[in-house]
């Protein structure tokens, strides 16, 4: 006799991952690595940009990893992953045919179709470009909609640049106004070295700075002075948005671990609009 | 081929455009066009500071050089910026390397004309402060979280 499971046993779909296989993987730059997963137990629900999924190295833990796939195809399960900590080295580790766990989309996306008829600045420092990815494409999928789309990203060096491929190709893309600068230039770099706020005024000189809606993303330091030098500018606050992080565990609201203030990341964000935000970012250890 | 005059010429630059018209005329006294050729130096450290350059178009960089290693570049700064502000300290000396990375477009004040006509109208010179500072400000902000290392050990 099949033993039935009982109705309150049953663990809730959201909490349960699912099996992907890594289909290709790529190093670099340094300790990221980026995977592209092939879901085993059926197809996966969509994503929209911004959101993340659970992604658990068997026997190791789970960890909260943004999507940075392309929104418009559904088989583009892209993640980039840099090696901080026990889950993050073990899923970097992985190699094509290497099986993990999954779960999700989770979280509120970048709300780029809200944005139609505005300059859409797209701000990414680091690893920020890896979350901010899937908004570029869904934008670029649809350049006639906005009245602008900017890019402006920042690296440590040449050398942490993440995507420089696709950054090539960007660059030569016509609806597009790409910027790239670091902080530290390599010899043989000839392109822009500041931080990215030094970038902003010029990457928004043709535009009126009330008609400016900005998503950044990147370490929470740059996050900061990137939206109050945008403020500064004249980019209203309300127009502005961000992506946290904070330590996930259940990633559907129930469990408070990743409490930032009266949100929970996981449910009210990942991505937070600045006003929102932006006091409880000037609060130490919160 | 340019045919904008220089009083036009800095009427139209992000910073001293503020200036009222006999302001900028004034300023023009001090003023000739220079152009740069890509990898050209502009200035080089040590020697005396003897033109500002107000950046009309083009990329340069602010270079440290060193025996035995290669330039590094610091900082660039754009069209729209000032480039020096060692022809305002005594002893007037330029304190980086500066490398056109592209062609360059610019007006050079020439130092000690600048200087002596803010000695003469000390309107002048605090209105010169007054739109240049923040500019510079907003420079050595950029500056502070350069060194900070924002990617140091960040996240997404
Ligand atoms: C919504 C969301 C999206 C994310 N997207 C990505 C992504 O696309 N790519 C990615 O690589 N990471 C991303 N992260 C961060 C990732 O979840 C953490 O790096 C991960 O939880 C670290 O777990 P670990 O077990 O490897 O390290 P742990 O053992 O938990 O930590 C090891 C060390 O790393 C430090 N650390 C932990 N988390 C971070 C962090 N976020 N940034 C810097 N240092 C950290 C710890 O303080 C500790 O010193 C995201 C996080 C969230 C919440
Ligand atoms: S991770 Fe459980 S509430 Fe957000």
């Amino acid at each position: 006799m099949v033993a039935r499971v009982p109705e309150t046993a049953r663990i809730p779909s959201a909490l349960l991952p699912m099996r992907a296989r890594v289909a290709h993987r790529r190093q670099g730059p340094d300790d990221v690595a980026t995977l592209s997963l092939c879901p085993v137990d059926g197809r996966l629900a969509p994503f929209r940009p911004g959101q993340f999924n659970m992604l658990y190295a068997f026997g190791v833990g789970e960890i909260a990893i943004s999507i940075s796939g392309d929104p418009g195809n559904a088989d583009s399960l892209l993640h980039t992953i840099r090696d901080v900590g026990a889950v993050s080295h073990a899923l970097c580790q992985l190699q094509p045919g290497d099986m993990l766990g999954l779960r999700g989309p989770f979280g509120k996306p970048w709300p780029v179709d809200a944005q139609a008829g505005r300059d859409l600045l797209i701000v990414a420092g680091g690893l920020g470009l890896a979350p901010l990815r899937p908004a570029i494409l869904q934008a670029l999928a649809m350049p006639e909609r906005f009245r602008s789309i900017i890019l402006v990203v920042g690296a440590r060096s040449p050398t942490d640049l993440l995507y420089p491929e696709q950054l090539r190709d960007w660059a030569g893309e016509p609806a597009l106004a790409l910027s790239v600068t670091v902080d530290r230039a390599t010899p043989g770099w000839s392109g822009m070295v500041g931080v990215v706020t030094t970038r902003l005024a010029r990457a928004l000189d043709r535009c009126d700075p009330a008609n400016v809606s900005a998503l950044v993303c990147g370490p929470e330091v740059m996050m900061r002075h990137c939206c109050l030098a945008l403020e500064d500018m004249g980019v209203p606050p309300d127009a502005q948005w961000i992506s946290m992080e904070r330590n996930m565990k259940c990633a559907t609201g129930s469990c408070g671990h990743c409490q930032f203030g009266a949100d929970f990341v996981c449910r009210d964000g990942p991505v937070f609009r600045w006003d929102r935000v932006a006091a409880r970012l000037r609060i130490r250890g919160i | 081929m340019d045919v904008q005059s220089i009083p036009e010429l800095l009427a139209d630059h992000l910073i001293l455009g503020r200036f009222d018209a006999g302001s900028i005329e004034t300023l023009a006294g001090c003023a000739r066009n220079f152009h740069f050729g890509a990898g050209e130096l502009i200035q080089k450290e040590g020697a005396p500071a003897e033109l500002v350059y107000v950046l009309r178009k083009g990329d340069v960089a602010i270079e440290i050089s060193a025996a035995h290693i290669s330039p590094t570049v610091v900082e660039t700064v754009h069209g729209g910026d000032i480039l020096g502000w060692g022809w305002l300290i005594p002893p007037y000396r330029t304190l980086f390397d500066a490398r056109a990375l592209t062609e360059v477009s610019c007006v050079g004040l020439d130092a000690a004309c600048l200087r002596g006509k803010c000695d003469d109208d000390p309107m002048l010179g605090y209105q010169l402060f007054k739109y240049w500072l923040p500019h510079l400000a907003a420079r050595f902000r950029a500056q502070r979280l350069q060194v900070a290392d924002l990617y140091g050990g960040e996240g997404a």
